[in-house]
């Protein structure tokens, strides 16, 4: 009887969130700057995850280097070399993968620790969650910057140190706007009627609190990847990365060193900034976009 | 504690002819106030403790970064240890270190020899000229900008403004800095690009003109990259504003359109402006370390940087604390700021 009733039930759910997610599709698709930017990430993760098909690896070692040093403009370098003779278009386009990664692996960190502890906070309430929003507070005040880059000198050097020490700063944010949702969520009568049919509070949060907690949680996950590109560039930049990977922020750090600043060696500095410039604003549109379809108040009044 | 306890007493000792109304309205005040001096209290001691043991784990030896490349015997790398009180026990040096700290003696730096304290005193001024003039011109050209583009919202200078700013707000400051510098150093010479002072300059007056001179760059980078933050703020808080019904109520009594945007509209969306301005006036003095790096300005974010290759441990736990308590010090003034600005919260 009841496995009856569930297979058309699940339908019905499946059928209630496409129509959603179209829903969600054709709002976003008003927005133009948020296609734009959508179209440039699109662009951009192909050419990063095509890198291999059309780079040699070898080429960017600090050995590999095929040209003389500093070389202008070519048809065969066209942003010209850097300090080891690398094509500094090869770098900036491998560089992407690089950048990339961190941004979303440190946004998918700190976005999960947030909505861990926003949604708990939210949910339980009393002195546990009194203590949560505590620790959350005390991590805001800590200034992001230096505590990253305390982090990081801390740990050892490495992509993963990056990673780690940008998801811990950018949580707080998650955690508050997380369980301010939550409470928002749990005064509604849907959650009485299912505390009142036995779910438990792992039901409650996973099935009915976090489902309705996601539309915040994504548009903030979209500006916070925007934000944790730039930070890790900012971390590269002041020598606290991997050495040996290469990275936006590794290849300003380097064309500094090398003097690219003082001799005015303008195809070393401008792409990798370029770079970093562009995902950002890309990714900030996009969140601006999403934040628009799930908040109407924002969206323009014609 | 006591502060919060201290209006309670006073309550019971009111003469019973004195009107109730006054006693609940200063006592809840009171309260609130003791409370976030309380919250920001225990902050700062948890940042001082988290201070001390974060960068006890820097890797690197500090006497032996220091004494590097010299010829030095294993009693000397001693006697350096034990001048640094390196050689006590660990919970030995975190007791030193938070009796130091209620002395106001943050130690003896590593690599400079003198006081952290000296060194911070010494530092701090530049750092506040860089954030305090970067953050007044920011705030300026955002809230002006911001209220223009609300004002007439959908138009092409909103759209250009909008677009501009987030453009902006994306760069990386450092990145922006450098290109200043390829532009003006290699490029033009029109302003210096390193450092806060040229040697030999005498004089009160050209001792300032040649700072501000030195400022331009760095602000120009730091106003660049944050004002966006403020104009977009600005304008969404106006465009709030802009529904409401006393502004058509200012209207219809035939105020000019421009008055009622000066009056009326601007006066009530500035709040969360002002809120969002304390609340960045804490972050930017650790937010300039970058810029301070780029143009080698002689402020306490290079002295940070600076500090942690040694690592300096004295000097960049300080600065630690230091970074950390100007933003619970400005959440402090915000919080206290804000009832008096807005009559609303105010209970």
């Amino acid at each position: 009887m009841s496995g009856q009733a569930a297979a058309p039930r699940r339908s019905l759910v499946w059928e209630r969130r496409r129509r959603a997610f179209a829903e969600f599709c054709r709002e976003y698709a008003r927005n133009r700057a948020g296609l734009a930017g959508l179209a440039g990430l699109v662009v951009l993760a192909a050419i990063a995850l095509s890198a291999p098909l059309f780079i040699d690896p070898a080429g960017l070692t600090v050995t590999g280097g095929s040209g003389g040093r500093f070389e202008s403009p070519s048809a065969r370098y066209p942003l010209g070399t850097d300090a080891f003779g690398r094509s500094v278009l090869a770098m900036v386009v491998w560089g992407a993968r690089i950048s990339l990664t961190v941004g979303f692996l440190a946004t998918f960190v700190s976005v999960a620790l947030g909505t861990l502890i926003g949604i708990t906070a939210g949910h339980f309430g009393g002195w546990s969650a009194n203590v949560l929003m505590r620790v959350t507070d005390w991590f805001a005040v800590l200034p992001a910057l230096v505590m990253a880059v305390a982090l990081a000198a801390v740990m050892s050097r490495s992509t993963v140190t990056i990673i780690i020490a940008i998801g811990v700063t950018a949580w707080p944010a998650t955690a508050r706007i997380v369980r301010a949702q939550t409470l928002a969520v749990e005064a509604r009568p849907f959650i009485e009627r299912a505390r009142a049919l036995g779910g438990g509070h792992g039901h409650i949060m996973l099935r009915h609190v976090l489902p309705n907690v996601m539309p915040v949680v994504l548009a903030q996950t979209t500006l916070l990847v925007a934000e944790s590109i730039i930070m890790e560039s900012t971390l590269a930049f002041l020598g606290l990365g991997d050495p040996a990977t290469i990275s936006w922020g590794a290849i300003l750090q380097e064309a500094r060193t090398a003097g690219a600043v003082s001799s005015g060696i303008w195809w070393y500095l401008i792409p990798p900034g370029l770079a970093i410039a562009f995902v950002a604003l890309a990714f900030t549109v996009c969140g601006r976009a999403v934040e628009a379809v799930f908040n109407p108040r924002l969206r323009e009044r014609r | 504690m006591t502060r919060s306890a201290a209006p309670a007493a006073t309550g019971h000792g009111t003469a019973p002819g004195t009107p109730r109304g006054g006693r609940r309205g200063l006592s809840p005040t009171l309260r609130y106030l003791g409370g976030r001096l309380l919250t920001a209290a225990v902050s700062l001691l948890a940042v001082m403790v988290t201070s001390f043991f974060l960068f006890r784990v820097l890797p690197g030896d500090p006497v032996q970064a220091l004494t590097q490349g010299r010829n030095v015997s294993v009693a000397q790398l001693e006697a350096l240890r034990r001048e640094f009180g390196l050689d006590k026990p660990l919970p030995q040096q975190f007791v030193d270190y938070c009796l130091g700290l209620l002395r106001f003696d943050f130690g003896t730096s590593y690599q400079y020899r003198v006081p952290v304290a000296d060194l911070i005193a010494e530092r701090i001024g530049p750092t506040l000229l860089l954030a305090g003039t970067g953050t007044v011109v920011a705030a300026l050209i955002g809230l002006s900008l911001g209220t223009g583009a609300a004002w007439r919202r959908g138009s092409v200078m909103d759209r250009v403004n909008t677009g501009v700013a987030l453009t902006l707000y994306s760069v990386p400051s450092f990145w922006l800095g450098l290109l200043l510098i390829v532009v003006f150093a290699s490029g033009i010479g029109l302003f210096p690009t390193n450092g806060m002072m040229t040697p030999g300059v005498t004089g009160a007056l050209p001792v300032a003109l040649d700072v501000a001179h030195h400022l331009v760059l760095p602000v120009t980078t730091m106003v660049a990259v944050v004002y966006a933050q403020y104009m977009m703020v600005m304008r969404s808080s106006l465009l709030d504003e802009m529904g409401a019904d006393y502004l058509t109520t200012a209207r219809a009594k035939g105020l000019r359109d421009s008055l009622v945007l000066r009056r009326h509209a601007v006066p009530n969306a500035l709040l969360p402006t002002i809120t969002l301005i304390f609340l960045n006036l804490g972050r930017v003095a650790s937010g300039v370390i970058l810029i301070e790096t780029v143009f080698a300005w002689p402020g306490l974010g290079s002295l940070f940087y600076s500090g942690l290759k040694v690592p300096d441990l004295p000097t960049v736990q300080a600065l630690f604390v230091v970074f950390a308590g100007a933003v619970i010090l400005m959440n402090l003034l915000a919080d206290v700021v804000y009832p008096l600005l807005d009559p609303r919260v105010r209970t």
